[in-house]
């Protein structure tokens, strides 16, 4: 998908935030559409609409008078502006244009105006999303006295996740700011009223107590620190950045765990290691079902780092990872977190598109596949095996924002929906009909 | 608490009222900063196009435009189902500083030779109109080398709305209709124009007209064959469903190639039956049974129908509805619709209505109906909160503003997956509006809350 979207689900995750695409109207009102069919909740992103005449004499004023319409009607307390392949291309400054605004309007209260520059053609969605993040970190944190604050960068993950992680880093007493936090924003409870800007979000007090922050916990083993938020922060104001693997499965919620202990300086909680325990349980228990079976996984990198890892340690082998993203990392990655377990690392391929992972697939014929939707029909159907949902987008099933991937809550959901799906399938195929298997 | 109504769009939003001349503004560039529903001419072009099953389908932009339409929409083929795919040149940086030509071309000659398609589209974006790829060059070249018609479809998203994108796909259906061969086509033949085939729809339609005893050309574009549209000039009639999705080619066919059109909506019982007594009565003296025909053809169908409607009705009777849609045309056929199941219209709006559209709406609506012009979230919310309707009728986008105010809402968009054209489709949606309506999960939202507890109190007490 486009780099924009990702900076728009980025921005959603600061709270009174509306993100706003410096663009055509239509950018606006895919992305919309498409977070709509995985959320199911109203995402509000505005536009600067810009027509012909604009993209010839530039988009300056459209810009401005759509952040003045946003401020006024929306209320909102900080506005995300993410450029597009157009305003990119016919050459808008948008830090000037939004020092020009601030100086025109300054006798207006005006909102925290955030920008990032995501031109299409310049990334995946999880590059637009990772440079929002370091745009608000370099535009909002400030260097402040030393708070007990711990900066996570848990990067795109499901609102159950965000939830999930918040709970954690309750039970070991730490304080956290979840940056971002849509896990309210994106999935909000029924209401009486239909709220202008949903509520939830990391306030941005604490985005500009970052500076000050304990240290900085950032997910994902594929990122470059020279192009994250959590190297920023380390960069600018010496915040201790942890960089690790996403936490799915075992051992990368293992590694994530020493860290909360190191920084709390405690045991994990009795609850964590009880579901810990019970996970190790169940990888007992269905071991059978699933040993010696063979995966396909797609999708973001860091996601599809961490499937790898939890793959291997229960026993699936994945034969590819296949990525649309072209960090340069992913081989590498995948690798560390396999070596210990499979003898050889997993076919690798970045930079991919569905046809091609399709046709490799055909070949590797997988027993089951996990990523996204998007892999249905050209992978899961074709292939007549079954597919597990994560990641994003799903949108052919219910539920996206409550899939957990993370921790070891995360990683027993997991294991649980794939070895029912290996059973279901059993099931379904047998002549027979077990009812008992 | 602040109005939500931008205070440059009051003259977009108007209450009818009986004895009052209606004027309404309308067909203006979305307002910057209102979170318009509104799409672009990508959007417009892809919509009409995309259905073409044996065609190529090819997105000349980076890969978001084509990762957003992407099999989003219903439209079945009964046979190939190439345009399921999103085929995408994928612009990278170092081609909007190079140009994209090459990769275009080289991207057509691979999936040319990959899928053997009849013709194919290649859909310009906004960056292709900015770094200014010359396309009709590529396409030329290609189709020479190739074989076959490769069509240049001018959509830059920012070069207007939805409308210019219908334009453009009409201007690009124009180049293959009239370079097939005709013969075999009978008199009485017509193409069936502006339908999509949304979860079969026009399986139903074209049923229909062939129990009439006419002969189906060309669907353009719902399940839509290169050779049909190379061939429907041979067609006695066009019949142009939407406002204005493909009006546009019915009126270049009728300059260029002589053939007539009228329009048709094939929602709700008046319309449907419209729809097929106006073809019947245009080939009326050529055969003098075809009234007949059509006349059983609608009684058979209404005895079916209209028992279970009487069914239906009894349990929405008195029930408001918002109506919210892409263009004016479909709005006409609900409110129509809505009456049929005792209902009444409380919002009616749409992102591409005319003025004269606007002024048929408030024509047909009840006194105090809210008529709307590209509208937003907020605007939509306020709506309906404020006229308390049962129901919304609209898109996706539309769909979670409706749920989170603890309304029903029907998807009568292209994503839907529901057939609800024709009298089987006018059953289809009776049925979901009741589905939603009667459901009891409303009584828990805090919205209804209240007001549920009130009845049950005021009831208690009498």
């Amino acid at each position: 998908m486009c780099k924009p979207l990702g900076a728009a689900l980025a921005f959603m995750g600061i709270e009174g935030c509306v993100p706003f695409l410096h663009g055509s109207q239509g950018c606006a009102t895919y992305m919309r559409r498409y977070v709509i069919s995985h959320f199911r909740e109203p995402v509000d992103i505005a536009s600067s609409a810009l027509g012909e005449k604009s993209a010839i004499h530039g988009g300056g004023p459209n810009l401005k008078l759509g952040l003045l319409n946003v401020m006024k009607k929306y209320g909102a307390g900080v506005i995300g502006v993410a450029s597009t392949c157009l305003t990119e291309t016919i050459g808008d400054d948008v830090s000037m244009l939004v020092k020009e605004f601030r100086k025109e309007f300054a006798d207006l209260p005006l909102p925290e105006v955030v920008h990032v520059a995501t031109p299409s053609y310049g990334g995946t969605q999880a590059e637009g999303f990772q440079a929002a993040l370091r745009a608000v970190a370099d535009q909002l944190a400030e260097d402040r006295r030393t708070s007990p604050q711990i900066n996570v960068l848990p990067g795109f993950v499901s609102c159950e996740d965000i939830r999930h992680l918040k709970d954690v880093f309750e039970h070991f007493g730490l304080d956290a700011a979840i940056l971002p936090d849509y896990s309210e924003r994106l999935d909000a409870p029924a209401q009486a009223d239909y709220v202008k800007i949903s509520e939830g979000g990391l306030p941005v007090s604490r985005i500009k107590a970052m500076g000050g922050a304990r240290a900085s916990i950032e997910f994902g083993r594929t990122l470059d620190p020279a192009k994250t938020a959590g190297g920023l922060l380390a960069e600018r104001f010496g915040v201790p950045l942890y960089s690790l693997g996403m936490p799915v499965g075992l051992r990368e919620t293992d590694a994530f765990f020493a860290v909360l202990e190191e920084l709390s300086g405690r045991a994990a909680p009795r609850r964590h290691e009880l579901a810990r325990g019970r996970l190790v349980d169940a990888y007992v228990d269905g071991h059978k079902y699933l040993s010696g079976k063979t995966a396909v996984i797609y999708g973001e990198e860091d996601m599809a780092v961490g499937l790898a890892s939890f793959l291997a340690e229960i026993g699936v082998r994945p034969l590819l990872v296949a990525s649309g993203g072209e960090s340069g990392r992913l081989t590498r990655a995948v690798s560390e977190v396999t070596a210990d377990i499979l003898r050889e690392p997993p076919e690798v391929r970045q930079g991919v598109d569905f046809y091609e992972i399709a046709a490799r697939a055909r070949e590797l014929s997988p027993d089951l596949v996990i990523g996204n939707s998007k892999g249905y029909r050209v992978l899961a159907r074709d292939l007549n095996v079954p597919l597990i949902r994560v990641g994003f987008p799903i949108h052919d099933r219910f539920g996206a924002q409550r899939v957990q991937h993370l921790g070891y809550a995360g990683a027993q959901v997991l294991f649980d929906r794939i070895v029912n799906a290996v059973i279901d399938r059993k099931q379904t195929d047998s002549d027979i009909g077990y009812g008992y298997i | 608490m602040q109005p939500v109504i931008f205070e440059q769009r009051t003259d977009q939003i108007r209450r009818t009222a009986t004895g009052e001349d209606f004027a309404i503004a309308c067909n203006r560039d979305s307002l910057a900063g209102a979170v318009s529903q509104r799409a672009c001419v990508f959007c417009g072009s892809r919509v009409v196009l995309y259905p073409i099953a044996d065609a190529l389908h090819l997105v000349h932009g980076p890969i978001g435009c084509a990762a957003y339409t992407w099999d989003i929409r219903g439209a079945l083929s009964s046979g190939p189902e190439l345009h399921r795919l999103s085929f995408s040149t994928d612009l990278r940086e170092k081609d909007v500083i190079f140009g994209g030509e090459k990769k275009l071309e080289a991207a057509l000659n691979e999936l040319i030779d990959r899928h053997e398609p009849k013709a194919a589209f290649v859909y310009s974006t906004c960056i292709v109109g900015i770094i200014g790829d010359d396309l009709q060059a590529v396409c030329k070249k290609v189709a020479a080398q190739k074989g076959i018609p490769v069509i240049p479809v001018m959509s830059e998203g920012f070069k207007g709305n939805k409308r210019a994108g219908y334009e453009a796909a009409c201007q690009a259906m124009m180049r293959l209709v009239g370079t097939g061969d005709v013969s075999g086509i009978p008199p009485m033949s017509i193409n069936i124009l502006g339908d999509f085939n949304l979860a079969g729809e026009i399986w139903i339609i074209k049923e229909y007209y062939e129990r009439m005893g006419v002969r189906v050309v060309a669907t353009i574009t719902g399940d839509g064959r290169v050779d049909d549209l190379r061939r429907a000039h041979g067609a006695a009639l066009n019949v142009v469903q939407c406002s204005g999705a493909t009006m546009d080619l019915a009126r270049m066919m009728q300059s260029e190639h002589g053939t007539p059109f009228l329009r048709a909506s094939y929602f709700g019982i008046e319309d449907m039956s419209k729809a097929l007594y106006d073809v019947a009565r245009f080939f009326k003296d050529q055969d003098p049974g075809m009234m007949e025909r059509t006349a059983a053809l609608v009684q058979e169908e209404l005895a079916v129908l209209l028992p279970e409607l009487k069914k239906i009705r009894a349990d929405l009777e008195g029930r408001t509805a918002a109506i919210y849609v892409g263009g004016a045309f479909k709005a006409f056929s609900l409110v129509k619709s809505f009456r049929h199941l005792g209902m009444r219209v409380a919002v009616v709006g749409s992102q591409t209505g005319t003025e004269e559209d606007y002024k048929e709406l408030a024509a047909i609506t009840d006194e105090g109906t809210i008529i709307v012009d590209d509208s937003n979230p907020l605007e939509l919310s306020q709506f309906i909160k404020e006229m308390d309707v049962d129901i919304f009728v609209g898109g996706v986008k539309e769909r979670p503003i409706a749920y989170k105010l603890g309304v029903g809402f029907c998807d009568h968009n292209h994503e839907r997956k529901e057939a609800l054209e024709g009298f089987a489709g006018m059953l289809n949606f009776a049925r979901e509006v009741h589905r939603t309506v009667t459901s009891p999960v409303w009584r828990f939202t805090p919205r209804r809350r209240g007001s549920v507890a009130r009845t049950m109190r005021k009831e208690a007490v009498s």
